[in-house]
């Protein structure tokens, strides 16, 4: 065993020098959990945003984005000619009856060395979806290599081997060039609340058509490493 | 052998009709006046008519409001030319009875090749006989005729004597033909098979009979139709009439379907011994379509219970294939509902759809099993467990109504490269499937919104962009249909949708307009 790879014991103590803070257009977990509500779009949006920010550019592989009938009813379908443009081209669509073949269809797409990646929306907590069926999304999702963005409607955070787990909400847009009174570009604030590899924190993240950008909401006191505390406490507390 | 059927399309529908009023299929035909009738360039075109309707003065080729004007009690059906020719290649299949191949001719007859068969049948008469009477069973009129090639027996039937016989050359007297010339040369020259044009040039010439062409020096005769194709010069349709030309014919073929089974020593009623049939029987099945260089498309299971029962399986497949472990494990997943009653003693597998597909490099190492399964196998697998409709790809389509300019496509179904279409800026990202109504606060009747309620929610709207009016499609709705004015908002927490009025106040189209909200921004 090569001692040299194993952290140090001052490293562990200061965990900020080990886990780097996210940032947009670093390589992207191969399982994220976003957790959105159903009164809005964001967390699609956002699932779609880190997809494309993650995906090699001229990538003309297929995506596929498995619904279930609850998310389908609350939150509507795909709508082509809202979807990115270099989406549109690209996209497969799955409905399904319940979070059991929604997952056995997420699964079956991760099995797929033929697809870019995949986008799931499973509404609430299911039985079926416990840690188990994470974590068989999440070792299916590193064998093969196709990154997983599972979209989390109305849910409460549970046990779950994600790589990547954030929480977003809509927040308001910049104005746009032109019409100040208009809504402007898709704009989210989302936590990151655990990760194995960057220090949760919180980022206002915008899509402007060219890529994904972030930066640090105003009113949030910037915490550093003590944030890494208390990355998980809804997990620690059930 | 030629099969003339010059009454196909009519005498098919009659016999549909007869059955579908539940009698016989000899039952004497009714006194109606009916013409089959197609689409032609011009409007309704008459195709084919009944024995009434001729004698009424109807006659094919006729528009319908002429036949109309003739003969105002004519029933006009519309005709069926793709069953008609399905029928024709069934019937194709079935005249091998009489000769080894049999060929489509035109869209109402059959060649059969009847060289050294005839004897079979007792003669060449005996066995026209037989084709009468086989064919008049199944209530088609037919004109045969008999000869040693292919355009004199097309010639002959179409229009000479009843059941006419050319004997074959080699037992005729001597000449370079066996007289076959004389026999024909009173035909008239439409029996050489060609178009309208080449015969209204014929008949300006003055030629009206095939023995007139004789008269006329051959050299002549090819500097005249040099222009023509070969399917419509003169001389070498007469060439082909008299056999010193080869006709080349297209016979039909039937081919069965790749099929595999296994018979059971002792009837099975447990889920794994049939599996393990199944994975013998994909085996057997990929060896089969493996030697024909196929993969099947669709595959069907049969089951055949000891209690005479069977119960049929289909699947699917995105793309052809022969993989036996992928065959295997769909069929695998339809087998849950299956009643094995008694037991199993049969299960038969057919590849009812194949496409061609040539072999391919075996996988050499084992890096391939890591690397998973191609999309068409996904979506295979997709699709056999959740339906086939719910796997489905997004297409535009020409609208500008919001949820008719998408729609559903099977996912092997791309969009064509060309395809540029203008795209509308500033569409959402998720459509609702129906709009919701919403409760809206607004300064006046057609101004911007000012405050909605959604779902048990109340929105103050922040930034409004809009409206962008949309018109119903007049040309497919009602006139009472009102038209939208959709407004992209963002509330004062970010949330973005896009709601729509229908209508305006005071369109006449209903009080106060209603509110939607039809899709959500990400």
């Amino acid at each position: 065993m090569d001692m040299s790879t194993l952290p140090r014991a001052v490293e562990l103590a200061s965990f900020g020098m080990r886990a780097p803070r996210w940032s947009p257009g670093g390589p992207c977990a191969l399982h994220s959990e976003i957790f959105a509500g159903t009164r809005d779009g964001s967390g699609a949006g956002m699932a779609l945003a880190l997809a494309l920010d993650g995906l090699p550019p001229g990538d003309e592989r297929d995506v596929l984005w498995v619904q279930d009938a609850v998310s389908i009813r609350l939150t509507g379908r795909p709508y082509r000619p809202g979807l990115p443009a270099a989406l549109r081209r690209r996209l497969i669509h799955v409905a399904t009856a319940s979070c059991e073949d929604a997952l056995f269809a997420l699964e079956e797409a991760l099995r797929c060395h033929e697809l870019a990646c995949v986008i799931g929306e499973i509404a609430g907590n299911p039985r079926a979806l416990d840690f188990t069926a994470s974590r068989r999304l999440t070792l299916t999702a590193e064998k093969h290599g196709v990154p997983l963005f599972l979209v989390r409607l109305d849910a409460q955070r549970d046990l779950s081997s994600a790589r990547m787990r954030w929480q977003v909400e809509a927040a308001p847009s910049p104005a746009p060039r032109w019409n100040a009174q208009a809504p402007g570009p898709p704009a989210w604030r989302a936590e990151l609340f655990r990760s194995r590899v960057h220090a949760p924190g919180e980022w206002i993240l915008c899509d402007d058509g060219q890529g994904l950008a972030a930066e640090r909401p105003a009113d949030t006191p910037d915490h550093g490493d003590l944030a890494a505390a208390a990355g998980d406490r809804a997990l620690a507390a059930r | 052998m030629a099969i003339w059927l010059p009454r196909l399309a009519i005498e098919r529908w009659q016999h549909a009709e007869r059955s579908a009023a539940g009698e016989g299929p000899n039952a004497p035909s009714r006194s109606a006046i009916v013409a089959l009738i197609e689409e032609a360039a011009h409007g309704p075109r008459i195709a084919a008519v009944d024995d009434a309707a001729l004698a009424a003065g109807v006659s094919p080729g006729m528009r319908l409001p002429d036949a109309r004007a003739l003969c105002p009690t004519l029933r006009a059906v519309p005709g069926d030319p793709g069953g008609d020719l399905a029928f024709l290649r069934r019937l194709a299949a079935w005249a091998q009875r009489w000769g080894p191949w049999t060929a489509l001719d035109g869209h109402d007859g059959l060649l059969v090749d009847v060289g050294g068969a005839a004897h079979l049948f007792g003669g060449e008469s005996r066995l026209l006989a037989d084709a009468r009477h086989c064919l008049a069973r199944q209530g088609l009129t037919a004109r045969l005729a008999l000869a040693p090639t292919a355009g004199a027996a097309w010639a002959l039937a179409h229009y000479g004597p009843e059941e006419a016989i050319l004997p074959d050359a080699s037992l005729r007297g001597p000449g370079e033909d066996g007289g076959m010339a004389d026999a024909l040369a009173c035909l008239p020259v439409a029996a050489l098979r060609l178009d309208d044009e080449v015969l209204l040039v014929l008949r300006r010439l003055g030629l009206k009979r095939i023995g007139d062409l004789a008269g006329i020096g051959r050299d002549a005769l090819r500097r005249r139709f040099r222009q023509h194709s070969p399917e419509l010069n003169p001389l070498i349709r007469l060439d082909r009439l008299l056999g010193r030309a080869a006709e080349p014919l297209l016979p039909i073929e039937l081919v069965q379907p790749a099929w595999v089974q296994r018979r059971l020593l002792e009837p099975i009623r447990h889920r794994e011994a049939l599996e393990h049939v199944l994975a013998d029987l994909a085996g057997d099945m990929a060896c089969e379509l493996e030697r024909r260089g196929e993969g099947a498309r669709r595959l069907e299971l049969g089951l055949w219970r000891v209690d005479g029962d069977v119960a049929m399986r289909s699947v699917e497949l995105a793309a052809a294939t022969r993989d036996p472990a992928h065959i295997a494990r769909l069929f695998s997943a339809r087998l849950d509902a299956i009643d094995a009653g008694f037991g199993i003693e049969l299960v038969r597998m057919r590849a009812v759809w194949a496409e061609p597909l040539g072999p391919a490099q075996a996988d050499l190492d084992t890096r391939t099993a890591r690397r998973g399964t191609t999309l068409a196998e996904c979506l295979d697998r997709l699709s056999v467990r959740l339906g086939a409709g719910a796997v489905r790809r997004p297409a535009v389509h020409a609208s500008h109504i919001p949820e008719r300019a998408q729609v559903w496509r099977a996912p092997s179904e791309r969009d064509p490269d060309s395809q540029a279409l203008s795209d509308s800026p500033g569409r959402p990202l998720k459509l609702l499937d129906n709009p919701e109504k919403i409760a809206v606060l607004y300064a006046t009747p057609d101004g911007h919104p000012h405050r909605f309620r959604w779902r048990g929610h109340v929105h103050e709207i922040a930034r409004v962009e809009g409206p962008e009016r949309i018109a119903p499609e007049w040309w497919r709705e009602k006139g009472s249909t009102r038209l939208r004015d959709y407004y992209r908002i963002e509330d004062s927490e970010g949330r973005r949708y896009w709601i729509y009025r229908a209508g305006l106040a005071g369109d006449g189209r209903g009080g106060l307009p209603d509110w939607f909200l039809q899709a959500l921004y990400g």
